[in-house]
């Protein structure tokens, strides 16, 4: 097991070496720092000389190496906008999107499960063909549709939720949370349901196939003839083995959710890492972008890393291979 | 005296789009306390589905459509799930053909004998083990205490075959149904595993039914024989006579196509042709394409079983003079 962790990092850490690079050229090759800094009434003489004394005029790969030097510090550029650290930006931020992916995260693993396992076991009842039905139409209706329906039922028609901002927080030791006050929930409900709205059909079809082809299986079968009682057939013997590939792919998707989220903070002007991208770009505020790629490859490289190790957990043979 | 199972005109059929499918035809037989019957054929006979329906556990769109199957006194053909729930695996154990796909990869060996213990006995998880422990001793496991809480994967094919009869003797059964218990493994475990099986059978006095189509396994483990064919059985009677004086073309064919029958550098004797497909029977007898005796009565009727000269069980129009 030991062995298993330790080439899974290898690897996370060979990832996060290409993003870097992929950043870092990105940034070479968009906008130039040195008129950011002094603006358009200097010589170009003078030009050239801060970017000797920035060391903009060294070879490609010297400056990648001094990125990386202070990438490592945490320091991943400044941002033009802000006139500060690209990550304190971030990180101040990330707790609003990472609230919200917690939250929809919940909604799709406590909703998917139950209907998933329901609709492979009873594929023929009304309530599967339900289920599998509008499931179509949640994974075809665009998250910013979705977003916008909601605000024109819940919040302008209905006025029961807020349609915007993430309400009153409270700033825990630099974590800002919208989890303790009833205001925060209630800007909560409505984001969370709309990032889950695509994921939540996608899952419970995931899990109802994964699990009807398990049920196929003959150690299933095997399974009724030992007589054992229905919940324990197909929670135990037929879930189990269904969770496998629903763990690889959650993992996945999980990374793919913190890119959803650009576009459902948008919608809902959520203060998060999503809305401070939208607004870099439109801003051209290279660095910020960039800082933004690394940190979000950094939470995918880290979520599949972690789905990685789970999975060798709950699949017996993966443990083997690691132990030798 | 009462036989342990008596299954009379049972009937199989799978409810296709293009109409029911009848697998299973109008076959009766019985068994009594402690005796091994094998029930032979070749691929999709319907000795699976037979075996299967026993405990009501056809594949969909499978069901039993006719027939009663007493046992114990009870007839499991109508019997409701709960009901039937309570006597598979406890009553009646089925032990499977590929050991590879029977055990579940993600649950230790420990896991899934201590829960069939617990699903037909009020025994404690202590008292489970013990009783597990001892049907390991029983397969011949070594060192089962450990091997509980080993996962299927870190058995050979052989091991897990014994683990899955291990399985089928916790509850101490009074009917095992074996569905080819041997053909996923190879030759040299064969012999063993079905050493082990007769072995076990009577020592404790457990009827098998063995599903198999490997002639020269039965004639050594059973005492009676089922030849089936094309959904029915075409013959029965003792082992040793069926075996010896088969009186059936179809089994007089499967008998002379066995290899140790000729003589060293002859040719293989074959039945020539296949077996019909369900969906496309011939009238009549349905071995008649396939049989050398075939005269018109065989095209026209469906012969039904009749004691022949030898005490078989023959379903052929021409059982006396074959």
């Amino acid at each position: 097991m030991f062995a298993f962790i330790v080439r899974r990092i290898a690897q996370a850490i060979i990832v996060m070496l290409i993003i870097s690079f992929i950043g870092f050229a990105i940034k070479q090759s968009f906008g130039d720092p040195v008129r950011e800094i002094t603006g358009v009434s200097v010589s170009a003489a003078e030009r050239e000389k801060i970017r000797d004394e920035l060391g903009l005029n060294d070879p490609f790969m010297v400056q990648f190496g001094r990125f990386m030097q202070g990438a490592v510090k945490g320091d991943i550029g400044r941002s033009f906008f802000y006139k500060k650290s690209a990550l304190d930006v971030i990180l101040s931020k990330a707790p609003a999107t990472l609230e919200l992916v917690m939250c929809s995260a919940l909604i799709i693993v406590i909703f998917s499960v139950p209907l998933g396992i329901y609709s492979a076991i009873r594929p023929k009842a009304l309530f599967s063909r339900f289920v599998m039905g509008g499931s179509i139409v949640g994974v075809s209706i665009p998250v910013f549709l979705t977003a916008i329906l909601m605000i024109y039922v819940f919040s302008v028609e209905l006025h029961w939720l807020p349609s915007y901002g993430r309400g009153e927080t409270v700033n825990l030791g630099g974590w800002r949370t919208g989890f303790l006050t009833l205001d925060g929930w209630e800007h909560l409900i409505m984001p969370s349901i709309a990032l889950s709205s695509i994921m939540l059909p996608l899952f419970i079809r995931l899990i109802r196939s994964e699990m009807m082809e398990v049920l196929e299986n003959d150690y299933i079968k095997y399974a009724w003839a030992k007589g054992l009682m229905p919940k324990r057939v197909w929670i135990v013997h037929a879930f189990k083995n269904t969770l496998l590939p629903v763990i690889t792919v959650g993992g996945v998707q999980l990374g793919t959710m913190i890119a959803f989220t650009i576009l459902t903070e948008t919608v809902f002007q959520w203060q998060g890492m999503g809305f401070m991208f939208i607004e870099a770009v439109e801003r051209g505020d290279a660095p910020l972008m960039v800082a933004y790629l690394m940190v979000v490859g950094l939470i995918f490289v880290v979520v599949n890393t972690v789905v990685d190790v789970i999975y060798g957990l709950v699949n017996p043979q993966v443990r083997i291979t690691g132990q030798k | 005296m009462q036989p342990l199972l008596d299954v009379k005109n049972l009937s199989v059929e799978f409810a296709l789009r293009q109409g029911p499918l009848e697998a299973v035809k109008n076959v009766s037989f019985s068994l009594n306390k402690g005796e091994r019957l094998g029930l032979v054929g070749e691929s999709g006979a319907g000795k699976s589905v037979t075996g299967f329906s026993i405990i009501n556990l056809i594949s969909k769109p499978g069901y039993i459509s006719n027939g009663s199957i007493m046992f114990e006194g009870q007839d499991l053909a109508k019997m409701p799930f709960d009901k039937m729930r309570g006597v598979r695996g406890n009553r009646i154990s089925m032990i499977f053909q590929d050991p590879m796909m029977t055990l579940n990869p993600v649950l230790t060996i420990g896991t899934q004998m201590i829960e069939t213990v617990m699903a037909h006995m009020d025994v404690t998880r202590k008292e489970a083990e013990e009783i597990a422990l001892e049907k390991l001793r029983k397969v011949y496991i070594p060192s089962p205490r450990k091997r509980l809480a080993q996962y299927p994967h870190e058995f050979s094919g052989g091991m897990r075959q014994r683990i899955v009869i291990a399985i089928s003797l916790l509850t101490d059964p009074s009917l095992i149904i074996a569905d080819e218990p041997t053909t996923a493994l190879d030759v040299t475990i064969q012999a063993e595993i079905m050493d082990l099986l007769l072995e076990l059978c009577e020592t404790d006095n457990m009827g098998l039914i063995l599903i198999t189509h490997d002639l020269a396994v039965v004639s050594e483990v059973t005492q009676r024989i089922a030849v089936m064919y094309a959904g029915g059985i075409v013959e029965t009677g003792s082992t040793r006579q069926v075996t010896e004086t088969p009186g059936h073309p179809y089994t007089q064919g499967l008998i002379a196509a066995l290899p140790q029958s000729g003589a060293a550098g002859d040719r293989l004797t074959q039945i020539p042709g296949a077996m019909p497909s369900l969906m496309n029977m011939p009238a009549g007898c349905p071995f008649n394409p396939r049989c050398q005796h075939c005269t018109d009565i065989c095209k026209q009727e469906l012969p039904t079983l009749k004691e022949n000269k030898s005490g078989i069980l023959v379903a052929c129009h021409h059982a006396d003079k074959v």
